[in-house]
């Protein structure tokens, strides 16, 4: 019987694969096989949901009741109440209180998904990515038969170009004018380049792309092949993205099979191939100067446009290459007509854009939302808003070349433009909440300690400038600030934005520009008063405690130096001397009496 | 190498297959079993299954098969629900699998309800 009354999807991105959706998939094949139930009920494997946060989730079908958190502990339940008598398992809904009133939640009326628009994502959670036929019977492989039998490469372009589509790995380029340059240049050989070398720290659109609907890659990257008259593609995606690679290979084989991929496409004449490169995960390879000389075989360093790949790039000829997500957006394009893609988001930025979300946030996982969409919407309506009833400081966009965002200007729209006027930029899509809790200074000094660490040392203002950025920065956050420290910072930074080789270069001091363009009292807080406001920095930190002490002697127990005296019943003091800062005394007071200052 | 028209047949086998989880879907006739212990007792099963197998091999998309609890008429059970498109709603009960299969065929497919297995029947009889 090849008809299931219902589905029971179980998340297999990476983010619930390692909180053990692999295991719930196992146990659920042997509950449903010791209910009878394996010929009425369909297990399937999808990637990711997007609110990792609740991981592992699973989606039962047709009522679309939505899961979270669930262990090996609940799927026994799950299979003898819900699938076998058709009781929702009420303590495992998604946010149990709304569950009361509504009798079950479906995913539509959750808030999380409520005001995102899926286009990137459209399959991502719905299909099994390892089963081109559930792919197909959800428009896949039509944009390209559209493309391949019935327009001119010429078409194909102008279709893209007309659709405004601009690169989402966070450059911004008009999509359709790359493809346009790369068409143009006279050469036999032509290369069409994936970019799935997502490195952001905390950015992980691209691998859920990858991992939830990776034939829409492999379908937009035959297209763009025949739009620039390319007939073999490279993936250049990370080894540390095991799952995506695993079903990215899969993937091509199905397509060879079916004859979607290979030599002469549906009897159109064009062929097309498609080999995975695995990066060693150098964020510089993210660069594509640099992505390309790693897809030869050579140590992986950026070197200076022009020449562009356009017109000289992989093995010296004329490349064109395109983001992971930049790339899944092209078959609904192809299918929907740019009319249809710039119904959604702004004038200058049409389309959606995913963000992954983290930090400070309650909701942590993927959304997709459409361009022009204030901050606020996604950090409150979807994301939830900060946890334990925090004040939100800033959100960060845009990864180590990106800025901070402040509470002031949550209302911007989300576009490529608003953002980089504001001193952050689009990026690739990280979003990093940060609370009152959160240094502004330390945050800078994080991104460019990874900076520092992924440099790739081939020009002297990103090897030698960033290192000496990073050393001020250390010194002031341990204390040891000076005046003209500020000063010096920011003509290191414009020197190195100016000179800088590369991308990684030329943006690696925005966190630090944008934080003391928004945040500049704290720095002056740290070099001057010695103070961390936010009362994170070891080194400016006091633990200090107050009149509520009761003298129970807790404290006195768990410091692991032995800088608390005091008597018991009596009010007990911190040798500021002797405290490391551990906080282990305030963890351990029972009446809040220590405070940090 | 599959043709454009085998390509076509997979997209709508597989369509048939997966269609319960098509966001926008439009859910047509609903069949609600009830499945708690006294409809199990009574033999909801293998209603189910019949259920199933007659969609399956009609090819019918739009319908879904789904379970409810007790509604309190044991002595009915198994009890059938066909909700269709527009909401209306129809009560088979004492259902077995080739009753299961006439209502498919006269009540989904040809859209005339069986009323001689109907609860409003019954409750004449009774």
């Amino acid at each position: 019987m090849e008809y299931y009354r219902s589905h029971v999807l179980v998340c297999g991105g990476t983010g619930c694969t390692s909180s053990g959706s692999a295991t719930l998939l196992k146990l659920l094949d042997e509950k449903l096989a010791e209910y009878g139930l394996e010929k009425e009920v369909k297990p399937i494997r999808t990637g990711c949901f997007g609110l990792c946060e609740a991981g592992p989730v699973v989606i039962v079908y047709p009522e679309g009741t939505f899961y979270s958190r669930v262990t090996p502990r609940d799927i026994d339940e799950i299979v003898s109440e819900h699938l076998l008598k058709g009781r929702v398992v009420k303590r495992l809904l998604h946010h149990a209180k709304q569950a009361e009133t509504a009798v079950d939640l479906s995913l539509d009326e959750m808030p999380f998904y409520k005001h995102q628009t899926r286009v990137a994502l459209r399959n991502c959670g719905v299909i099994s990515p390892e089963n081109i036929d559930e792919y197909l019977a959800f428009d896949g492989y039509k944009a390209l038969e559209k493309c391949l039998l019935h327009m001119t490469p010429q078409e194909v372009t102008a279709t893209v170009i007309a659709s405004g589509l601009r690169g989402r790995g966070g450059g911004g380029f008009p999509t359709g004018i790359k493809w346009q340059l790369a068409s143009k240049s006279e050469s036999p050989v032509k290369y069409i380049i994936c970019n799935a070398d997502e490195g952001d720290p905390g950015a992980f659109m691209d691998r859920s792309v990858l991992e939830g609907d990776p034939h829409s890659v492999l379908e937009a990257m035959t297209i763009a092949g025949y739009a620039i008259g390319a007939h073999e593609g490279y993936i250049y995606v990370r080894a540390e993205y095991p799952i995506a690679v695993k079903r990215l290979e899969i993937a091509i084989e199905q397509a060879k099979g079916y004859g979607l991929l290979g030599e002469n496409i549906l009897e159109s004449g064009f062929s097309f191939d498609i080999h995975i490169r695995l990066g060693a995960g150098a964020f510089v390879c993210g660069e594509e100067t640099a992505l390309m000389v790693s897809i030869e075989g050579r140590r992986g360093e950026p070197h200076p446009k022009p020449p562009f790949p356009a017109v000289k790039g992989l093995f010296d000829m004329p490349s064109n290459i395109n983001n992971v997500e930049t790339l899944a957006n092209i078959p609904p394009i192809i299918n929907k007509g740019p009319e249809w893609f710039r119904s959604m988001g702004t004038e200058k930025s049409p389309g959606t854009k995913v963000f992954a979300l983290g930090g400070k946030i309650n909701n942590t996982g993927l959304v997709e939302v459409p361009m022009g969409t204030p901050l606020r919407t996604v950090i409150y309506d979807i994301g939830g808003g900060i946890p334990g009833g925090k004040q939100f400081k800033a959100v960060q966009t845009g990864g180590p070349s990106g800025g901070c965002i402040p509470a002031e200007l949550l209302d911007v729209p989300i576009e490529y433009d608003s953002l980089t006027a504001i001193g952050s930029m689009m990026g690739s899509g990280g979003m990093i909440v940060m609370d009152e809790d959160n240094c502004m200074v330390d945050i800078a000094r994080f991104f460019l300690d990874f900076t520092v660490d992924e440099s790739c040392g081939k020009c002297t203002p990103c090897r030698i400038g960033t290192k000496r950025m990073l050393e001020i920065l250390d010194r002031i956050v341990s204390g040891k600030g000076e005046e003209g420290d500020i000063e010096k910072l920011e003509k290191l930074a414009e020197t190195i934005k100016a000179t800088a080789l590369c991308g990684l270069g030329q943006t690696a001091p925005n966190p630090v520009l944008s934080t003391l363009r928004f945040f500049r009292h704290e720095y002056e807080a740290h070099i001057r008063d010695k103070k961390c406001p936010a009362h994170h920095c070891r080194a400016l930190l006091e633990y200090v405690i107050g009149p509520d002490c009761r003298g129970c002697t807790a404290c006195m127990k768990a410091c692991p130096v032995g800088a608390i005296t005091g008597e018991p019943k009596v009010v007990h003091h911190i040798n500021p001397d002797k405290c490391i800062r551990c906080g282990a005394c305030q963890t351990k007071c029972r009446f809040g009496a220590i405070s940090r200052q | 190498m599959k043709s454009l028209s085998e390509l076509e047949a997979i997209r709508q086998k597989t369509l048939e297959r997966i269609a319960l989880r098509k966001e926008d879907r439009d859910d047509g006739v609903r069949i609600v079993i009830g499945m708690a212990t006294c409809g199990i007792a009574a033999g909801a099963r293998p209603v189910m299954a019949a259920f199933m197998d007659e969609i399956d091999r009609r090819h019918l998309r739009n319908v879904t098969v789904t379970q409810t609890g007790c509604i309190g008429m044991c002595r009915l059970e198994p009890m059938v629900d066909v909700i269709a498109a527009d909401g209306s709603k129809v009560t088979y009960v004492k259902v077995n699998p080739e009753k299961a299969r006439m209502i498919v065929a006269d009540h989904i497919v040809n859209g005339h309800p069986v009323t001689e297995y109907t609860i409003g029947n019954y409750a004449d009889q009774a």
